[in-house]
């Protein structure tokens, strides 16, 4: 199968000689779920933002697809962005809007017509199953029902790739089940799934690819 | 087409929410373009006014002679008769004394001063239009006229206008530095009020550019806002100045009157008016489109390093 993201001799260096990535080189083909374990600070999230292009990497060569990263222009990073789904640690739930406008706002930005747009949000809503609470405000919804408009948002736009920093993190182990329900269901139709966390419950009793890091080396 | 029609049609929708979210910041706003706007526009106004006058003057460049009050109809006949072999000059007018003497009585409301005078006391004179003469010419022709028998005066009365278009000039580049010098802080003011504005919707400009919007998307209604609050702040402006003048008029026209003449103040030609709206909208949109480049970069550059 063909590989969607490639490292090769990856590093990455931050101001004050902190090294959080060394020489990381690894393949994920298409189509593929991969876990990326390690305690905190062991690179994860550089490792996850360096394929959106959040960070740049101080050497080596990262492709997404067919596309070098380290290549891409400052103006051809929102056009990577927009294939790729992305669930951020700490959420970014905007709160000033309801549940449906937070999901629409990928297709906003990709100038989707109002209505592809609104059935495309209820799609996505009821993948995650939230069709219900389209209306809800966000303050309104529980951990995991928080957690699932985030991937409803990440899918809308239906991206190649779907990246996931500790989805899991802060939810209890039954939330943590379903939301991973949800990721598995998005990797059956072809969708290349990435996934950070440190929930050793989660990493024993998967059956996809781990792999470790370790003070920003990957170690397995 | 219809996809970038949407974004700019999106854009606007926000631009108007935000004016709207906050209808007394969005007001205060407006009102210090529209006060600000107003007195270079108002001077600029009143320039214009007196342009308008003093070009009217010399367009007429007018010299008269005056005779002396002994002169007889065979002296008027050879300054006629000089005066047609003059062919710069555009033409002339003969105002007899008696003429003369019914016109003033009629315009200056002093008939009954003049009646109680006993006898004329003004001269013949001939009023010569010069066209678009210039000054040496002017001169020149002011010598010989002088030399002409029984002439009293010779009154060339265009030094005015000069002086008055030297101030008019003074006015002019005056207009132009208090422009530029409140165009500078109206610059200021909205650069200030997007910034407050994006940070306010910090969280949203993040997660926009992190789900893949691009700068222009992000640009686009902050732009809309500063070019609306421009425009609307300048109809409020060219509005106040309308009322100004209109007041201005009623005190001048009394004026005029007491003096037998018609005085009134023009407003904004279309033209400058739709000037004063793209200056000021454009104003609006510099500011805006600074503060966003400004804040999207120091935005950009906080969230790599966090």
């Amino acid at each position: 199968m063909a590989a969607m993201i490639r490292f090769n001799n990856v590093s990455k260096f931050y101001p004050r000689e902190y090294e959080a990535l060394k020489n990381i080189t690894l393949s994920i083909d298409q189509g593929e779920l991969v876990f990326f374990s390690g305690h905190s600070g062991a690179g994860k999230s550089t490792l996850l933002k360096l394929i959106v292009a959040i960070e740049r990497p101080t050497s080596g060569d990262i492709s997404v697809g067919q596309q070098n990263i380290g290549l891409l222009r400052r103006s051809a990073i929102p056009y990577l962005r927009r294939n790729i789904g992305m669930i951020f640690q700490e959420q970014k739930i905007l709160y000033d809007r309801n549940v449906f406008a937070n999901v629409m706002l990928p297709l906003q930005v990709t100038a989707f017509d109002t209505k592809t747009s609104a059935s495309r949000v209820r799609a996505a809503l009821d993948k995650v199953g939230l069709l219900n609470k389209e209306k809800a405000d966000p303050i309104t919804l529980s951990g995991g029902e928080k957690q699932r408009l985030c991937i409803a948002r990440a899918v809308v736009h239906r991206p190649t790739v779907l990246i996931a920093d500790e989805p899991t993190a802060n939810l209890d182990s039954g939330y943590a089940r379903d939301i991973m329900a949800v990721f598995e269901s998005f990797n059956q139709v072809g969708v290349t799934v990435l996934i950070s966390t440190h929930d050793t419950m989660l990493l024993d009793t998967t059956q996809h690819r781990v792999l470790e890091l370790d003070h920003g080396k990957l170690v397995a | 087409m219809s996809s970038w029609l949407s974004q700019h049609g999106y854009a606007l929708m926000r631009a108007l929410r935000q004016l709207a979210a906050a209808p007394v910041t969005s007001l205060l706003s407006i009102i210090v373009f529209s006060i600000v706007l107003s007195l270079p526009a108002g001077i600029f106004i009143l320039l214009e006014n007196l342009r308008e006058i003093s070009g009217q003057a010399t367009d007429t460049q007018q010299m008269t002679i005056m005779l002396d009050t002994v002169a007889g109809q065979a002296d008027i006949e050879l300054i006629n008769t000089q005066l047609e072999k003059m062919p710069a000059i555009e033409g002339f007018l003969f105002i007899s004394k008696e003429i003369a003497l019914q016109e003033l009585k009629q315009e200056s409301g002093m008939a009954e001063v003049i009646h109680n005078l006993g006898q004329n006391p003004l001269p013949d004179a001939f009023v010569i239009n010069l066209g678009h003469m210039s000054a040496n010419e002017i001169e020149k022709t002011q010598v010989v006229a002088q030399s002409w028998p029984k002439v009293a005066h010779v009154l060339v009365d265009t030094d005015w206008v000069r002086k008055l278009d030297a101030m008019l000039e003074v006015g002019r580049l005056v207009v132009i530095m208090l422009a530029s010098l409140f165009g500078a802080a109206l610059v200021i003011v909205m650069f200030n009020t997007i910034r407050l504005q994006m940070l306010t919707g910090r969280d949203e400009i993040e997660l926009s550019k992190l789900i893949g919007a691009t700068d222009g998307y992000i640009r686009r209604p902050f732009l809309y806002f500063g070019t609306i609050q421009g425009v609307v702040g300048a109809a409020l402006a060219w509005l106040l100045l309308y009322l100004a003048i209109t007041k201005l008029n009623e005190a001048l026209s009394e004026l005029a009157r007491l003096y037998a003449t018609t005085l009134t103040l023009n407003h904004l030609s279309w033209k400058d008016s739709l000037i004063l709206l793209l200056f000021s909208g454009t104003l609006g949109w510099i500011g805006a489109r600074w503060s966003v480049a400004r804040h999207l970069s120091q935005i950009d550059h906080e969230s790599t390093v966090s």
